[in-house]
């Protein structure tokens, strides 16, 4: 699967359109990493534990993303966009979103 | 009483933010100088297509993603910012360092698997709301190219010096 957030694949032909694809998940934040990050935020610098949570969320929607690609028998998604909103305080949904295509050639 | 020791807290909480917040500060810079030089050779462009649309390229998706806080300081000087307006300096060294950090990430991701080039990186900003002090998540992504020649050589080039004629 061919995942790019580019119009168009250099050298290859887009021979179908499947439409929009779309991946998301919501994910809460731990209670021992809130603790830690309130410690971390006296005297700043890099939240390790939730640029790891936002990287696992990234990658799962992307997952879910493909996932429904291939139900629809595309082989690559192009145009990939990612949005991220705050539904309550420690919750946030992440999603990927891009069109399924057919690629001429393997 | 109770108001003293209340005082004496944030007092001692402004300290720390202040002198740990500027040490973590220039140990970042100085990390991010560092291997900005090292990643010179990942070449990152904005554009929307790649320079050349005919040439087969594999073509993928590399992004690099950082959690940044503010420290107390900081924050509590942005907060009197807030009273005046204008320009929240201290803020802006936060938002500069996520930013370049994130970019190295997406680099060393495209480095990781190969890539030279990258296209079509864009940011996302999102605020993470952990109590009072700000932190913040920039992300980003891009495609990088590799042409085709590289990524799978059918035979590997061998590069012979030209043979000296025999005297």
């Amino acid at each position: 699967m061919l995942v790019t957030n580019l119009e168009l694949v250099p050298g290859r032909r887009i021979v179908a359109h499947y439409g929009i694809v779309q991946g998301s998940t919501v994910r809460a934040k731990h209670v021992g990493k809130d603790i830690f990050a309130g410690l971390k935020n006296i005297v700043g610098g890099e939240l390790k534990g939730y640029t790891e949570l936002m990287q696992e969320a990234r990658e799962e929607a992307i997952e879910r993303m493909i996932a429904e690609a291939q139900s629809m028998g595309a082989n690559a998604v192009l145009n990939v966009r990612f949005a991220t909103t705050s539904i309550a305080a420690g919750a946030a949904e992440i999603l990927a979103y891009g069109t399924a295509v057919q690629l001429d050639g393997n | 009483m109770l108001d003293l020791i209340e005082l004496g807290l944030f007092v001692a909480l402004l300290t720390i933010g202040f002198f740990a917040g500027a040490i973590v500060e220039k140990q970042h810079y100085e990390s991010i100088r560092k291997r900005e030089r090292e990643y010179a050779d990942v070449l990152t462009f904005a554009v929307r297509f790649p320079p050349d649309r005919v040439t087969p390229q594999r073509a993928f998706l590399v992004h690099g993603t950082v959690v940044i806080s503010s420290d107390y300081f900081k924050t509590f000087v942005a907060g009197l910012r807030n009273l005046f307006g204008g320009r929240v300096r201290s803020y802006e060294t936060l938002m500069e360092r996520a930013r370049r950090e994130a970019l190295l990430r997406l680099k060393h991701d495209a480095r990781r698997q190969g890539a030279r080039l990258v296209i079509c990186v864009r940011f996302e900003t999102t605020t993470i709301s952990t109590g009072w002090v700000a932190s913040i998540e920039v992300f980003a992504f891009g495609t990088a190219l590799i042409p085709e020649r590289d990524a799978a050589p059918a035979i590997a080039p061998v590069l012979t010096p030209p043979a000296i004629p025999a005297v």
